[in-house]
């Protein structure tokens, strides 16, 4: 397609199609509190590049061993039961981090794309990038929706979904490498500094006007695009890297949506007072 | 070993649902000892006993959720089964309409949805949020989850907490009724010992082991149910039979003990 030929597009299809898998991912990682989760794979991820380059490995497939390695020794971790899994995480992802940067501080060719990976470059996108972020994404969002009734049951309640019969451990792992791989097709664009926020910041805004799950995912997705968009211009006006103009424009939706939520609540009160009022009325 | 006794109802075979002798051990201690349990259609059986006293281990080992370590657990082929979990909380950063809720249990029938919230009398509720409901609502829609799949049997974990007296009242009515309305087996467990006694067929006293089992009225003057629940309590509880008008005078035949 010859409109992928101008980088704006490329990048403007590339952040939709992020938005997207972070939208819907995003909503578990609210639900279930995987921010921190996110965070310290995010980490991870900067050791994956790290050893990638060292050992001439393609990039994706070496954060995704890091990743791999980071859930069994977490899930191994756990098990003793005696530091709660935020300590092991924050353990666990700044260890990541800095024997990342450390690793990176050995490479001189690297050194000079730090910033990318750290904040992101989606001006920078090739189409390569492009296969790989709607390949991923859409490997995903089709686990993600086939799964859908699954996760959702789960998620709002463990033993109630354990006594009907859910694989409970499963759907817990098979979500985590989600998380994993969501993060992994936003990495390019966000960076992995800021990752964690494209999973938080939409769901969150979403939750104001959500009224079930469903609804809180598309909404997610929506304004995951909308905070893309305004990210992407603001990049381009004022010459910022893209990831940090990408979480604020997400940031400032989140703060409009505080308002309009408590709006659109008070609203729907009153239509409840209304209705209850009438039929009060015609009941007598 | 306690001896297991059955009511009538139960005698007939044709049981729902059948613990037999299930041990359930975790780091070295027996939650539970040897407990037999058995649920028959329409028959309602409530677990009672103090806190940390295994009945919810025994829900979960009837659920199959928690393998006995020892024993063994029967159920009807086929069986379905509606669940109720006692104290489920809600995160509120998740939005879920009760009508969305019902419809989330893998064996809702949605066809089912309406008319069950009506039977608990929540239709009115369909759309509110599960976060905005009353302890009782809650309980009701709890209760309307459970049934959405057309169970033979229900499982209902402490189905009157956070409920005020006059609701727990109501509470039990509905059970009763929904047994009537359905016919299906009815396992309930309590830790409150006086209302539970009315909506009940069968009571099975839990203290790891099973001390006591039978008619609401014979666990009552059990030896073995004054020894755990103490005699304030059991006098306490000893009043009920005159409050639902039962007949209590002396000379009725005696219960065999149960240990």
């Amino acid at each position: 397609m010859a409109i992928l030929d101008d980088f704006f597009w490329r990048a403007l299809v590339a952040g939709v199609g992020v938005a997207a898998v972070a939208g819907l991912l995003g909503c578990f990682v609210v639900w279930r509190r995987m921010a921190y989760f996110g965070d310290a794979l995010a980490h991870g991820a900067l050791l994956g590049v790290a050893l990638g380059f060292a050992l001439r490995l393609e990039v994706n497939l070496a954060i995704l061993l890091v990743f791999l390695a980071f859930a069994l020794v977490l899930t191994a971790l756990q098990s003793q039961q005696r530091l709660a899994t935020d300590t092991l995480l924050g353990i666990l992802s700044h260890s990541a981090l800095a024997l990342g940067l450390v690793a990176i501080s050995f490479q001189e060719r690297l050194r000079t794309d730090l910033m990318g990976v750290l904040f992101g470059d989606i001006l920078a996108v090739s189409r390569a990038d492009l296969v790989w972020i709607y390949g991923g994404g859409a490997l995903v969002v089709t686990v993600t929706l086939a799964l859908w009734p699954k996760l959702v049951a789960f998620t709002v309640h463990e033993e109630l979904a354990r006594a009907e019969g859910a694989p409970v451990g499963l759907l817990r792992l098979v979500l985590m490498l989600l998380v994993a791989c969501a993060i992994l097709v936003a990495m390019k664009i966000i960076g992995i500094l800021l990752i964690t926020a494209l999973l938080v910041i939409p769901a969150a805004a979403a939750r104001a006007f959500a009224r079930t799950p469903e609804q809180m995912a598309a909404l997610a997705v929506v304004i995951g695009c909308l905070a893309v968009l305004g990210g992407l211009w603001g990049s381009l006006t004022w010459d910022t890297p893209s990831g940090p103009a990408v979480v604020l424009a997400a940031a400032v939706l989140f703060c409009l949506t505080l308002g309009s939520g408590r709006l659109v609540h008070f609203l729907r009160a009153r239509r409840r007072a209304a209705r209850a009022a009438r039929r009060e009325a015609s009941g007598r | 070993m306690p001896e297991v006794r059955m009511s009538a109802a139960a005698e007939g075979g044709n049981a729902l649902l059948e613990v037999r002798g299930v041990t359930v051990t975790r780091a070295g201690r027996d939650l539970i000892h040897g407990v037999h349990l058995r649920v028959a259609p329409g028959e309602i059986v409530t677990l009672i006993g103090p806190n940390g006293a295994g009945k919810t281990t025994l829900v979960r080992v009837a659920l199959g959720i928690v393998r006995p370590s020892a024993g063994a657990v029967w159920r009807r082929p086929g069986l379905r089964v509606g669940y109720a979990p006692q104290r489920l909380h809600i995160d509120p950063t998740l939005p879920l309409t009760v009508r969305r809720f019902l419809t989330l249990s893998p064996a809702a029938r949605r066809g089912l949805v309406r008319p069950i919230l009506e039977e608990v009398g929540a239709l009115h509720l369909e759309s509110s949020m599960l976060t905005d409901l009353s302890g009782g609502e809650f309980q009701r829609v709890l209760m309307a989850r459970a049934m959405v799949g057309d169970p033979q049997l229900l499982i209902l974990d402490e189905p009157v907490q956070g409920v005020d007296v006059a609701g727990q009242v109501e509470l039990y009515d509905l059970i009763a009724q929904i047994r009537r309305n359905h016919g299906c087996g009815v396992l309930l467990i309590s830790h409150d010992l006086h209302l539970v006694m009315s909506a009940t067929d069968r009571v099975v006293c839990l203290n790891h082991h099973v001390c006591c089992t039978g008619r609401p009225a014979s666990v009552v003057r059990d030896p073995a149910y004054l020894e755990l629940f103490g005699p304030r309590t059991a006098a306490g509880l000893a009043v009920y039979p005159h409050a639902a008008g039962h007949d209590h005078r002396h000379g009725d035949p005696p219960e065999p003990p149960a240990t």
